[in-house]
C-alpha cells in the first residue's frame, strides 16, 4: 500500500529531510490574494481528514476574504492557524500515529498554511496529558534548534474533552482559555479573540504539506478523483491487527480489512467514522470504496475514518449504551436538548440492551432522536443521535430480540474484551454545567 | 418553482433564530407565542422545523417580534431577509 506519511516510522527531522527535503518557499499571502499554493492545494483535490472532508482550498480562501474585511464579521485582519491534533474521537489513533511518526511533515504543513493566508500566530493543539506532546515538543525543538521555521509554532494543550477538539471550541480555548463550542460558530470569520481562524486536522496538514513538497498534480496522482490521496484509517473491533494504516482513498473495505490481517470471525456490522459517525450492516459493505462520497452512499459516515467490526460475540447495543453514556457525560452543558436529551437518550439505551425496555420505550426513544438533532449550538447531540439511530437502524433484528428479553450475542465478552470500542476513563455524568472543566 | 406561485407568498418575511447556547429554557417565548413556539419535553423551545432557524410568514412576524423581546436572555432574533 500507498505510504506517503511514514507512519510507524518515528521521523526524525533528519529522516524528513532526507525524504522529503527542506519545505520550499511557500509564495506568501498579498492583500486579498491567498499565496499561490492555494492553487496547488485546489488542484490537488485535498479535502480535510478531521472528519468533515472539507474542501480545504476553500477554507484557505475563506480566511483570507473575512481577514481582508471581506467577512464583515471579522474584526481584525490578522488569522492565525489551529493545527488539531486532538483525537475526540477515542476510537481513532490516527493524530497520535501520524504526530509520532511524521511530525516534520504537519509542522511543515503548518508553515505552508501560516504563509499562504499570512497568518501571524500559530498553534498546535494536542490534548492535556496526552503521549503525543512529548513527541510535538522534541520536533519544535530540533526545528528552533536548525532555525527552519518562518512563524513560530507553539503547543497548546486544551483538555481532553470530546466536544474540546470541535473546530469553534478549539479556537474559543486558544483565544479565551474556555474550551468550549461557540454559535454560531464561523472560526474562519469570528475565531480565536475574533481574529479569521484555519483550525485543520493534523492530517490534513501533512497532506498539505505533501502538497507544498511535491505539488498538487503529485498528490492527486492517488486514490478516488473525488477526495484524492492517501488517508490514515483506524481499523478496530472484530480483526486479527487493530490498528492504524494508511491507505489511498477510495481502497474498499474489504481490502482495509485484508491489511489488518481479515476478520476474527462472521462480522455483523460496522461502526463509521467514530462516535459521531453512523453503524451499517455488514451486508455487501465490503465491497464499499472509502472516500467520502462513497462511504456516504453505502450508509456510512467516513468521518474521521474510524472503521470498527462488530463480530458475533459483540451485542451492538450493549456497545451503543456504553458509548451513548460517555456521550452524554462529554456534552459542553451549553443547550438545553443536550444537557437533558443526551442523558435520556443514555438511560433509554441502557434500558434496552439490558432488555428492559418495551415497544413504547423505543417509540419514545426514536422520538427523542428527532428531538436532540439540529438543536444544539454544535453538532455533538447531532452526531449522538446519529450514532444511536444508525444503530438501531442497522441492528434492527437485534433491537426486536432485546425488545423481546433476549440478546443474540454469544458470551457477552464486551466487558473486558479488546474487540469492546474504547471509552476513556468515565467522568461523572451527573456534574451539572458548572461542574465541567474546560479551561 | 412553479411560476404560478406568487414570489411574494414563498418568500419569508424573515427568520427567527433561537441562539441555544444562551437560551436557558425559561420559556417566556412560548408562554407569548404558543402557536409559533412549543417546547419540548425538558421545557426548551422548539421552532416550526424543528431546527435552530425557522423562517417566518408575514403573518407570523409580529408574534415572532413579541417572542424576541418576552426573551429576558436575548436568545432569540428575527433575520431580515436581504432587500430584493
Amino acid at each position: 500500500m500507498t505510504g506517503r506519511l511514514g507512519i510507524g516510522s518515528r521521523a526524525t527531522l533528519a529522516d524528513h529531510v532526507a525524504q522529503h527535503g527542506y519545505l520550499p518557499r511557500v509564495p506568501g499571502r498579498r492583500g486579498a490574494a491567498p499565496g499561490a499554493l492555494v492553487d496547488q492545494v485546489e488542484a490537488a483535490g485535498l479535502r480535510g481528514r478531521g472528519g468533515g472532508w472539507f474542501p480545504t482550498h476553500l477554507k484557505l480562501r475563506a480566511v483570507v476574504d473575512s481577514s481582508h474585511g471581506r467577512g464583515r464579521l471579522s474584526r481584525t485582519r490578522n488569522p492565525l492557524v489551529i493545527a488539531n491534533g486532538m483525537e475526540g474521537e477515542p476510537a481513532s489513533g490516527k493524530d497520535a500515529v501520524l504526530l509520532t511518526s511524521a511530525p516534520h511533515l504537519v509542522l511543515d504543513g503548518i508553515q505552508a498554511a501560516a504563509r499562504t493566508i499570512g497568518a501571524t500566530d500559530a498553534f498546535i493543539a494536542v490534548h492535556r496529558g496526552a503521549p503525543t506532546v512529548a513527541a510535538v515538543e522534541r520536533a519544535l525543538d530540533d526545528r528552533a534548534r536548525a532555525g527552519i521555521d518562518e512563524i513560530r509554532i507553539r503547543i497548546v494543550t486544551p483538555p481532553a474533552r470530546y466536544v474540546a477538539s470541535e473546530e469553534s471550541a478549539l479556537a474559543h480555548w486558544v483565544g479565551d482559555g474556555q474550551a468550549t463550542p461557540v454559535f454560531p460558530d464561523r472560526p474562519f470569520q469570528r475565531g480565536s479573540a475574533g481574529r479569521p481562524t484555519l483550525v485543520q486536522n493534523v492530517e490534513t496538514l501533512a497532506h498539505l504539506g505533501l502538497v507544498a513538497h511535491h505539488g498538487g498534480a503529485w498528490f492527486a496522482s492517488v486514490g478516488a478523483p473525488s477526495a484524492p490521496g492517501t488517508t490514515l484509517v483506524t481499523v478496530g473491533g472484530g480483526v486479527a491487527n487493530a490498528g492504524v494504516l494508511e491507505v489511498p482513498t477510495g481502497t474498499s473495505v474489504a481490502d482495509i480489512l485484508r491489511a489488518c490481517g481479515g476478520a476474527t470471525g462472521p462480522i455483523r456490522g460496522f461502526l463509521t467514522g467514530g462516535y459521531g459517525g453512523g453503524w451499517v450492516e455488514s451486508g455487501d459493505f465490503g465491497s464499499v470504496a472509502w472516500d467520502p462520497d462513497s462511504v456516504r452512499a453505502g450508509g456510512g459516515v467516513i468521518g474521521a475514518s474510524v472503521l470498527w467490526a462488530v463480530d458475533e460475540n459483540t451485542c451492538p447495543l450493549d456497545e451503543m449504551a456504553r458509548v451513548t453514556a460517555w456521550m452524554a457525560g462529554e456534552s459542553a452543558g451549553q443547550c438545553g436538548p443536550c444537557i437533558f436529551g443526551l442523558p435520556a437518550v443514555a438511560s433509554d439505551m441502557r434500558s434496552l440492551s439490558l432488555r428492559q425496555m418495551d415497544e413504547a420505550g423505543a417509540k419514545r426513544l426514536r422520538g427523542r432522536l428527532g428531538l436532540i438533532t439540529n438543536r444544539g449550538g454544535c453538532k455533538h447531540p447531532d452526531g449522538t443521535a446519529r450514532f444511536v439511530a444508525t444503530g438501531l437502524a442497522a441492528f434492527r433484528d437485534e433491537v426486536d430480540l432485546h425488545l423481546d428479553g433476549r440478546c443474540s450475542a454469544v458470551g457477552h465478552r464486551h466487558l473486558t474484551d479488546a474487540h469492546a470500542l474504547p471509552v476513556p476513563a468515565a467522568r461523572l455524568p451527573e456534574l451539572d454545567r458548572h461542574g465541567r472543566d474546560f479551561t | 418553482m412553479s411560476g404560478t406561485v406568487g414570489t411574494t407568498s414563498t418568500r419569508a418575511a424573515g427568520t427567527l433564530v433561537l441562539d441555544p447556547i444562551k437560551c436557558d429554557g425559561r420559556g417566556l417565548c412560548h408562554d407569548i407565542a404558543p402557536h409559533l413556539i412549543e417546547l419540548d419535553e425538558w421545557g426548551y423551545p422548539l421552532l416550526p422545523g424543528g431546527s435552530l432557524r425557522a423562517p417566518l410568514d408575514r403573518d407570523d412576524l409580529g408574534a415572532a417580534r413579541d417572542a424576541t423581546h418576552a426573551c429576558p436572555l436575548l436568545a432569540l432574533h428575527i433575520d431580515k431577509p436581504p432587500a430584493a
